[in-house]
């Protein structure tokens, strides 16, 4: 069963990169120009907050469809995929949905051209391995595709916390080979913050759509938004930031004591490696006193010369990634708290 | 006496006509536009399935929709049954808690077509409503209204179909949320940031202040007639401030600025600290 839901998958992958438009594939003819802005129908935006937003707290997913043209990613729709589960029976029976979803969306004309995926987030801890296998895995078919995280927690606060990323071309070079030690990270000059790179997003309407929302909206002077906004209490959110960033830095220190463990025994080792040849040396020596021929001075089959494997930077770089996001959003969440105190202040003074 | 009750039910009579309202999540508006606009050439008019839930109160929450493939002729509407059976499985595989609660059509008001299919969504869903979104703007504006229908019978037979129009509320929170600015233009360079939100919600705040100064002085001069209601809105709003001693409240203030800060240097000692690991990390494999 395992096997028909991964063939499955793969099929409709085949069919998404097959399904590519007229427009991309001249474009993959020519070099393709650096992805610069991704634009996002208001649809989009729409579609993506209420999904996320109904099933809040738990995580979802759904797919990105729309167009590549040029160093812009047009993403004019998208749909929602069911709550993973992990059986396997239901797998397969997603990527049926997938493939039914983006005929029938075809059928009433809708772009019908994968670009990525959009995920909720809670207080922006996405930065996962799995996030990385999945951009991974949509890269190898479809030549450009984008990440758009919506964390459907911070939109209580009045703060539209959407953001399109993708890898760095760098990075995915290095997780391909599966290389990530100091040595190959220095050579590469990439360093934690090169993972991901952020998108500039453009937001875009019809002309039909533009006119709707001009009549329908409001004609009172304030809006959901402010209220969301100048409200003073954050603390949960922030009590909330605090753990996950705790929990973060707990993660990093295990994730640093590896790596002490590892060049404690490399120099535990180095020095065995001298204490040996030293041994070795003075052997031969004598040897070479009494007429003896030398010994050879190495001896791959003494486990003191067996290369120690350097474990892995990209769980403390993802983790780095992370805590920077938190310190990122404290500070946010900090400064706007400061605003609202001096509003406040202000306002009593009055 | 059998003749007597055949003629009892002889009458003309309307079916009971709930008081309905109807709800519109701005999803909707949207993607009938998107739907519209990417209708087939020679369509007049797209229609398609409202999705979402009947509140408690009656009110009927429209909270999703999806566009199914019809073809019209004068007398004859051929709708996509099949394609609206599949596309309804997909949305329920996603939320399960919506479902059918009407139908809808761009255009103005109810055409003749219109309670064939009407009669088709009846069969789905007990009471379906109809959405109508003009977006030809024929009026010089976008009409947005919603009907229940009514059926007309005499005796067992149905001689007709009337459309009611139900009262619709258009508030829509969820694009606040988002903000219209957003929503409304045909192209936005950048969605707001944090603190751009922030001045402009602070902007908006001074305004309304500045207004009621400004109505308040007009009052206390005499240019403007005086409104109660507005003096209790006013008075409700400045009693809304806790009444607080100063020493309390700026002890109040000032604790909350420590704690805000104290986090501020929380995260930018954990940034140094971040930076400098990295530094140290790639430096000391000199070995």
């Amino acid at each position: 069963m395992a096997a028909t839901g991964t063939t499955e998958r793969c099929l409709f992958l085949l069919y998404a990169a097959t399904a590519r438009s007229f427009l991309q594939v001249a474009a993959t003819e020519e070099v393709a120009p650096p992805l610069r802005v991704v634009q996002i129908e208001g649809l989009v935006f729409l579609k993506i907050i209420k999904h996320c937003k109904d099933h809040s707290p738990s995580l979802v997913t759904g797919q990105l469809l729309g167009l590549d043209v040029g160093s812009v990613l047009e993403v004019t729709n998208c749909f929602p995929f069911p709550m993973r589960e992990e059986d396997e029976e239901i797998e397969a029976d997603g990527a049926n949905y997938q493939l039914e979803m983006m005929r029938c969306l075809r059928e009433v004309n809708v772009d019908n051209n994968t670009i990525g995926w959009y995920q909720s987030t809670l207080l922006g801890s996405f930065q996962t391995v799995e996030l990385i296998e999945t951009f991974m895995n949509y890269q190898e078919n479809i030549r450009r595709c984008v990440c758009i995280i919506y964390d459907p927690s911070r939109s209580d606060q009045g703060v539209l916390a959407l953001k399109a990323l993708k890898l760095s071309d760098s990075f995915m070079e290095l997780y391909r080979s599966n290389n990530f030690i100091g040595e190959k990270l220095r050579e590469k000059n990439l360093t934690w913050v090169d993972i991901f790179e952020e998108i500039p997003i453009k937001v875009s309407n019809s002309a039909l759509i533009s006119a709707f929302m001009t009549e329908l909206e409001p004609d009172t002077p304030v809006s959901q938004c402010d209220y969301d906004r100048l409200q003073l209490s954050t603390s949960s959110l922030m009590e909330r930031n605090m753990d996950f960033f705790i929990e973060c830095m707990d993660d990093l220190s295990l994730e640093q004591q590896k790596f002490q463990f590892y060049y404690r025994s490399l120099s535990r080792q180095q020095a065995q490696q001298q204490a040996w040849l030293h041994k070795r040396r003075a052997e031969n020596m004598s040897r070479k006193a009494a007429g003896e021929e030398p010994l050879p001075e190495e001896d791959p089959s003494n486990p003191i010369f067996k290369s120690l494997p350097e474990p892995s930077r990209l769980e403390s770089f993802l983790i780095t990634n992370q805590i920077s996001n938190y310190c990122h959003q404290i500070n946010g969440v900090s400064g706007q708290g400061l605003i609202r105190l001096y509003l406040m202040k202000a306002l009593r003074e009055d | 006496m059998e003749a007597m009750a055949a003629k009892e039910r002889t009458v003309l009579q309307f079916s009971s006509s709930q008081s309905l309202s109807a709800k519109v999540h701005p999803l909707v508006v949207f993607n009938i536009c998107d739907c519209y606009v990417r209708r087939p050439d020679q369509a007049e008019r797209v229609i398609g399935t409202l999705l979402g839930s009947v509140l408690p109160d009656g009110t009927v929450d429209v909270r999703n929709s999806y566009a199914v493939p019809h073809s019209e002729s004068v007398d004859q509407v051929a709708l996509d049954i099949e394609y609206h059976h599949s596309m309804l499985l997909s949305h329920q595989k996603v939320n399960p808690k919506e479902v059918i609660v009407g139908w809808y059509s761009t255009g103005l008001g109810v055409t003749g077509g219109s309670a064939l299919i009407h009669e088709f969504y009846s069969r789905e869903v007990p009471n379906p409503i109809h959405l109508t979104i003009d977006t030809g703007f024929t009026k010089g504006a976008g009409t947005i209204k919603a009907y229940v229908s009514n059926n007309l019978s005499l005796g067992d037979r149905q001689i007709a179909a009337q459309f009611q129009e139900i009262p619709l509320d258009l508030r829509m929170v969820e694009a606040e949320r988002i903000g219209f600015d957003t929503l409304k233009a045909t192209a936005v360079e950048k969605i707001p940031s944090d603190l751009e939100g922030m001045e402009a919600s602070m902007g908006h705040l001074l305004a309304l202040i500045d207004d009621i100064y400004k109505y308040v002085d007009d009052v206390v001069e005499g240019r403007v007639d005086p409104d109660n209601k507005i003096g209790r809105f006013i008075s409700d709003a400045v009693g809304s401030l806790p009444k607080l001693p100063s020493s309390a409240f700026e002890k109040l203030v000032n604790d909350s600025l420590q704690d805000h800060l104290l986090l501020l240097y929380l995260s930018s000692i954990t940034r140094t600290q971040l930076d400098l690991a990295e530094k140290l990390n790639t430096a000391a494999q000199i070995l």
